[in-house]
């Protein structure tokens, strides 16, 4: 069962077209992860799924009810989580659960049930009155979360839900995500970190508010990718990678910490054959390479550049 | 409208509001600040003014003209002069705000049935004191004149009749005072200033802080959250409004003359108007440095310049007293006037509560067609 299908989605702003013509479907219970750079579409496209924005044209279905005739439908079973944690900082814990319990119409035992709930996912527990200003940001995450979920939404919408949080707390909170997926929410999730991308069980990328690439990771990384990846360590890095640029059989390359993953033409298998070549044209010592498997940071960055 | 949702956010935007004690603290001193700033500084009630003297006939007459004077609340006698030419320098020295030279023979000139003049010389630098000043004079000579004709004619065995008799009654506000006049204008002013500015601060704070997005994927609709967001602020501006009455009464006698339900009921509707163009800020301003800016320029001008609070609209050019439509407070003024001083009921000021109800409602749907505008774009 799909909880969210999308159908030529389009947000024009003027003559600007932020979002154009995107398609997808999201099935029940998965974790979808959204991609793409800033400025792509991902807010837009968010936005317009949870009836902030009305689209230009295209229709999309939430829940089964439509963002174009029914968004006072489509509200009442989604959950929403943006990247600035919409909580608020001068009310306490309890107050700001309270607030948003009574928004969604819960009162007495059902609300006490909730709140106790949120309390324990966020490690809050006999913090009821701390004001949510002074909290530290990986907890006021989780308690945003907990407050987007309070009503048992059949979807959430998580807007880069991680951005600013430190990465123990990251990791917790996709625990909590897979959690919340186990017992079937629906999870639409964007982020800009794509390790966390390999969580999701479906991936989407858009790109200058269009869809480029579908699937999952594994195929991703298989269907988008069919050259070899090396990576490649030497004491003149940034030398070795802008002359690389230019050489006929390299595909992409690009920096990753202290190595440079380099995407060579079908012409290349063999790691030393590689080696070879570019210490004779560049002069450059190589003090390690080895071939590795795509990530699917390679893949968006060999899907991005490709275009260009 | 859901009931329990309006009270979710209402109980929220009281918290919000008591928690912030500078705005709260703010909010509640405003209004004692201000009705002491004007009921003390701004009077346009002219007593004790001072007045110099050159009595040049010093006859029991002439006395009896000085003392008159200084007798009254009016006037205070404050250099004695010694000549005529003294008045320049009195005057020039602010020792005096008027001068007065009663020549020689004033007493004989008169016994003897001539015609005799009296010297005023008025400091016209401030023109609205000097002007009241010569009334007060003016007045004085007449009855100083009668009585003086009753004298002589009497002296010759005649009874002299007035044909007549000038002496009228101030109704409404029998002392003139100022304060009294202004205590009304300062209600609309404090309720005008407050609500707008509180209002659209509220709103924006949320847009600021995008807690508004939360709010808007919920199934709370406008009407709900306005609704729950001003209920809090309305108290508030009532609770203004109580103690500038109150303060007006306690300071400067200011009694409502009448019935404190239309009072109150009238409030009510300026409150709406005083809303819904605080409504119509949060919707065009972005920030709260914005809103702020913009909700003083349109509130604290108008309301004290074109609304007749402190200056009489009858007596502007025909262009400004089109222009002070623009401000709810001018029509609140009419209706607080009526009530607190005339003690005047509905049919005096219908019509300006028909136009308050129509002024919100215009701001009111250009909020929302903003509003909506900016989500379809």
């Amino acid at each position: 069962m799909n909880s969210i299908v999308a159908d030529n989605l389009t947000k024009k702003f003027g003559s600007f077209t932020s979002v154009d013509s995107v398609s997808f479907s999201v099935k029940q219970g998965e974790i979808f992860g959204f991609l793409g750079a800033n400025g792509a579409g991902k807010s837009t496209t968010i936005k317009m799924l949870c009836g902030l924005l009305e689209p230009t044209s295209g229709d999309a279905a939430v829940g089964g009810y439509s963002i174009k005739k029914e968004a006072d439908k489509v509200k009442t079973v989604i959950g929403y989580m943006s990247q600035r944690f919409s909580l608020y900082n001068d009310l306490t814990v309890g107050e700001n659960i309270n607030f948003f319990g009574g928004v969604y119409g819960l009162y007495g035992n059902s609300l006490k049930e909730r709140r106790e709930w949120i309390l324990d996912i966020a490690n809050l527990r006999g913090k009821e009155n701390t004001l949510t200003g002074s909290l530290p940001g990986g907890v006021k995450q989780r308690l945003a979360l907990g407050t987007a979920v309070i009503h048992r939404p059949e979807i959430v919408f998580l807007d880069e839900p991680t951005s600013g949080v430190d990465p123990v707390s990251r990791r917790s909170f996709w625990e909590l995500i897979h959690s919340l997926s186990e017992e079937g929410t629906t999870v639409f999730v964007t982020t800009h970190y794509l390790e966390e991308a390999e969580f999701c069980s479906n991936i989407i990328l858009i790109d200058a508010g269009r869809l480029i690439a579908e699937g999952n990771s594994k195929f991703l990384k298989s269907n988008y990718i069919t050259n070899k990846i090396f990576e490649i360590r030497s004491p003149g890095l940034i030398e070795l990678l802008d002359s690389a640029k230019k050489l006929p059989f390299v595909e992409d390359v690009s920096i990753f910490g202290n190595s440079i993953h380099l995407m060579v033409t079908s012409e290349i298998e063999e790691a030393d054959d590689l080696k070879n070549r570019l210490e004779s044209i560049t002069g450059i010592k190589l003090t390690g390479i080895e071939v590795i498997p795509p990530s699917l940071e390679d893949v968006f960055i060999h899907l991005l550049e490709g275009k260009k | 409208m859901n009931i329990k949702r309006v009270k979710a956010i209402a109980k929220k935007e009281l918290k919000h509001v008591l928690r912030d004690k500078v705005l709260l603290l703010l909010l509640l001193i405003f209004p004692a600040f201000l009705i002491s700033f004007f009921g003390y500084a701004i009077n346009f009630d002219v007593q004790n003014i001072k007045l110099s003297v050159y009595d040049a006939d010093k006859s029991s007459l002439s006395r009896e003209f000085t003392e008159g004077l200084t007798a009254s609340e009016y006037f205070d006698l404050s250099v004695y002069m010694l000549s005529s030419e003294e008045a320049d320098s009195v005057l020039e020295h602010k020792e005096a705000a008027a001068a007065i030279v009663i020549p020689e023979g004033f007493n004989a000139d008169i016994r003897n049935g001539k015609n005799t003049g009296v010297q005023i010389l008025i400091d016209g630098v401030d023109a609205n004191t000097a002007n009241i000043i010569k009334n007060y004079l003016e007045g004085y000579v007449n009855v100083f004149n009668t009585q003086a004709m009753k004298d002589i004619t009497a002296l010759k065995g005649i009874e002299l009749k007035v044909p007549l008799n000038y002496s009228p009654v101030f109704w409404y506000n029998p002392d003139l005072s100022t304060t009294y006049f202004l205590v009304p204008g300062l209600i609309s002013m404090i309720l005008l200033i407050t609500g707008v500015i509180s209002v659209s601060l509220t709103f924006v704070k949320e847009k600021e802080k995008s807690t508004i997005d939360q709010i808007n994927v919920s199934p709370v609709t406008n009407g709900e959250l306005i609704t729950g967001k001003i209920l809090p602020y309305i108290a508030l501006s009532l609770i203004d409004a109580v103690i500038v009455v109150v303060l007006g009464y306690i300071l400067f006698d200011a009694v409502v003359q009448g019935s404190y339900l239309q009072l109150f009921l009238s409030t009510l509707v300026f409150l709406m108007s005083c809303i819904s163009l605080g409504l119509f800020v949060s919707v065009i301003a972005d920030s709260q440095q914005v809103a702020f800016t913009v909700g003083t320029f349109i509130t604290l001008l108008p309301s004290f310049i074109l609304s007749g609070f402190i200056f009489q609209i009858e007596s502007m050019p025909k262009f400004i007293q089109i222009i002070t439509n623009i401000t709810p407070a001018k029509f609140y003024n009419v209706i607080l006037r009526a009530i607190y001083i005339r003690g005047v009921g509905w049919e005096n000021f219908w019509p300006q509560i028909v136009y308050l109800l129509i002024f919100s409602g215009i701001f009111l749907f250009l909020s929302v067609k903003i509003t909506q505008k900016k989500r379809a774009l």
